[in-house]
């Protein structure tokens, strides 16, 4: 396995992500990314199931358009990791900034902590593609705004008392499928989602995801699995199909 | 030309601390802070407001001039004359470089209020505010980029990190310090355009747009102030000046009527007194609701303050390191100059974000 180490903190984005790429076709397996300061769409543009480990705050647009790379951050994300995102894997050791996984098609995301506004905002399904954000402590408001498609799951570790999402949730949503582990007050609901009863095949999907998450992070996957977990859905798939149409 | 004719259209990056202890330190800090963000401006603007600048002269009114021709100067001192007492004027030292072109005339003047007129005074600031509105809404080519006592906004067309470099920012120590990159959308790039936006020792950097504007600059022309600097970020440099200063609102209620809270939250409130106020606010200050995206650094003296509108349209990152508060749109912006902080966190939207200088804030 051949591993090539970049210094990312005197490079611009495109110098670093050229670095990245070359390393790439002359090879690495594992890219690590040493000391990102903010450089914007790193691995975008590579075409490879090759690990990206990210050390440092990498800038936003992380694998924007990512399509295949496995990304490690150990640091926090910025805004909109996984933009558009459409294969691929980014697991990331800290939190991260708003809309994560913006319009992503593919893909899995990770986060270990909280993320900000609008995580999962239109991320879509098509066919055998189906995205998946996990996030292992709290969202803030607009969680899934304008879903598309995809599963979002968050388990509000370490949130205490506080709600595990904030307002909004699900606003405009038109497919897929949010989980939560813990209680949310419906008073938080878009009028585009209903809570409904989990299925099995429900379950089979969280304690995979659950499984995964400790895998990356640690964590006692039975115990996060002991907990009440509420299911949104949207009513209809087509919430605005007759604004226009009267 | 100070190019009040350009318009290009084409975000924007704010970033700002404050050294709690009083602490002062010159201005690399500032700039290698907001020049690692160098991706989200055009090079159309740029600029800093510091605090605790002008130590020696810390009792004057410090007005930071640029004027488009000589004529504008030689007006502008006259009606100053006529006014006020220049303790000091002088250039504001610069160094030419490549990357700055086509400077105004940059002059500052160290003034106060001559002792007989303060008797018929009776709002000193108000005096000020006039002079400052009376300059840039009458006097052509003139216009003030800070009024404040012991404090200064250094802006220009450029990249921030080169109009730090141009106006030696490395030579002045200040406990707070705030900073904006500038991707101008709606609104010319000029000199005079470029943030902070300042007025007395209020200095505003924003990122976002207010599309409110034409309701908050109407309200606002109604209490005396001419937006007259084709920008919507002067407005809330005004609102902060009218509600803090002039009707004694605490910053946080301030930060209630510009991002205010939706009705159905107001009504959520299980306090009976602190749900009336709320409302009041809205209903009073209704036309000073700032709508659309923003992300803002408001600066006066011995405070900073972040805020983002509502429902956060604009990203903002805070972060704690022993005496000192840093606030910008990027986290790793703040980790390029506090690499491992106390605590980061993303703020709520809606609610400041506020540091104080220890012992109070020093207010004329």
């Amino acid at each position: 396995m051949s591993i090539r180490v970049v210094d990312a903190h005197k490079l611009s984005y495109r110098e670093l992500n050229n670095e990245i790429r070359a390393a790439v076709a002359a090879g690495a397996a594992t890219v690590k990314v040493e000391g990102a300061c903010g450089q914007r769409y790193i691995g975008t543009g590579v075409n490879a199931p090759v690990h990206i480990e990210i050390y440092g705050t990498p800038g936003s647009d992380l694998a924007a358009f990512g399509n295949g790379p496995r990304i490690t951050v150990y640091g926090n994300g910025q805004e909109a990791v996984g933009n558009t995102l459409n294969a691929g894997e980014i697991v990331i050791h800290g939190h991260v900034n708003d809309v994560l996984g913006v319009s992503m098609r593919g893909g899995r995301i990770f986060i270990r902590d909280y993320a900000g506004y609008r995580a999962g905002i239109h991320m879509k399904a098509y066919r055998e593609m189906k995205p998946v954000i996990v996030i292992g402590g709290t969202a803030q408001h607009f969680l899934g705004e304008y879903m598309a498609g995809g599963v979002i799951l968050v388990l509000g570790l370490g949130a205490d008392d506080r709600p595990p999402v904030g307002d909004y949730v699900g606003t405009g949503m038109h497919g897929g499928v949010i989980y939560i582990r813990g209680r949310v007050d419906t008073d938080c609901l878009g009028k585009e989602v209903s809570v409904l009863p989990l299925t099995d095949a429900d379950w089979d999907t969280i304690r995979g995801l659950v499984g995964d998450y400790c895998r990356y992070f640690g964590g006692d996957t039975r115990a996060i699995l002991d907990a009440p977990f509420v299911k949104l859905a949207p009513v209809t798939h087509r919430p605005y199909g007759l604004l226009y149409v009267p | 030309m100070l190019g009040r004719d350009e318009r290009i259209p084409s975000g924007c990056a704010i970033a700002g601390f404050i050294n709690e202890d009083g602490r002062r330190e010159n201005g690399e800090r500032i700039r290698k802070f907001i020049a690692n963000m160098r991706e989200r401006s055009n090079g159309l603007g740029g600029g800093f407001a510091a605090y605790g600048i002008y130590p020696e002269y810390k009792d004057y009114y410090a007005l930071h001039m640029m004027y488009s021709s000589r004529k504008a100067r030689t007006e502008t001192e006259t009606f100053l004359a006529e006014k006020v007492v220049v303790v000091k004027d002088e250039p504001i030292p610069t160094r030419k470089i490549p990357e700055i072109g086509d400077s105004p005339l940059l002059w500052r003047y160290f003034v106060e209020i001559p002792p007989l007129r303060r008797r018929e005074i009776i709002h000193e600031e108000c005096f000020i505010t006039d002079i400052v509105m009376t300059i840039n809404s009458t006097i052509d080519g003139a216009f003030v980029a800070s009024s404040g006592k012991n404090m200064g906004a250094f802006k220009a067309v450029g990249y921030p990190e080169d109009v730090a470099r141009f106006y030696c920012l490395e030579e002045y120590e200040g406990y707070m310090w705030t900073a904006h990159g500038r991707f101008p959308t709606n609104t010319p790039g000029w000199w005079g355009g470029a943030h902070p936006f300042s007025l007395l020792d209020w200095s505003v950097v924003h990122n976002g747009e207010i599309s409110s504007y034409g309701i908050n600059y109407r309200y606002l022309e109604e209490q005396g102030y001419k937006c007259s600097l084709m920008t919507d970020t002067e407005v809330v440099v005004y609102a902060f000046d009218l509600l803090v200063r002039k009707h004694g609102l605490p910053v946080t209620l301030a930060a209630k009527v510009l991002a205010a809270p939706f009705w159905k939250d107001i009504d959520k409130i299980s306090d009976a007194d602190e749900r009336q106020l709320l409302r009041a606010l809205r209903i009073v200050y209704g036309s000073l609701l700032l709508n659309g995206p923003f992300s803002v650094l408001v600066a006066r003296s011995g405070e900073l303050i972040g805020l983002t509108d509502r429902i956060k349209l604009r990203p903002m990152v805070a972060a704690r390191q022993g005496a000192t508060l840093l606030v910008a749109t990027e986290e790793a912006a703040i980790r390029e100059v506090c690499p491992n902080p106390d605590r980061i966190w993303i703020p709520e939207a809606g609610t400041p974000i506020i540091g104080r200088l220890k012992g109070g804030a020093i207010h004329a």
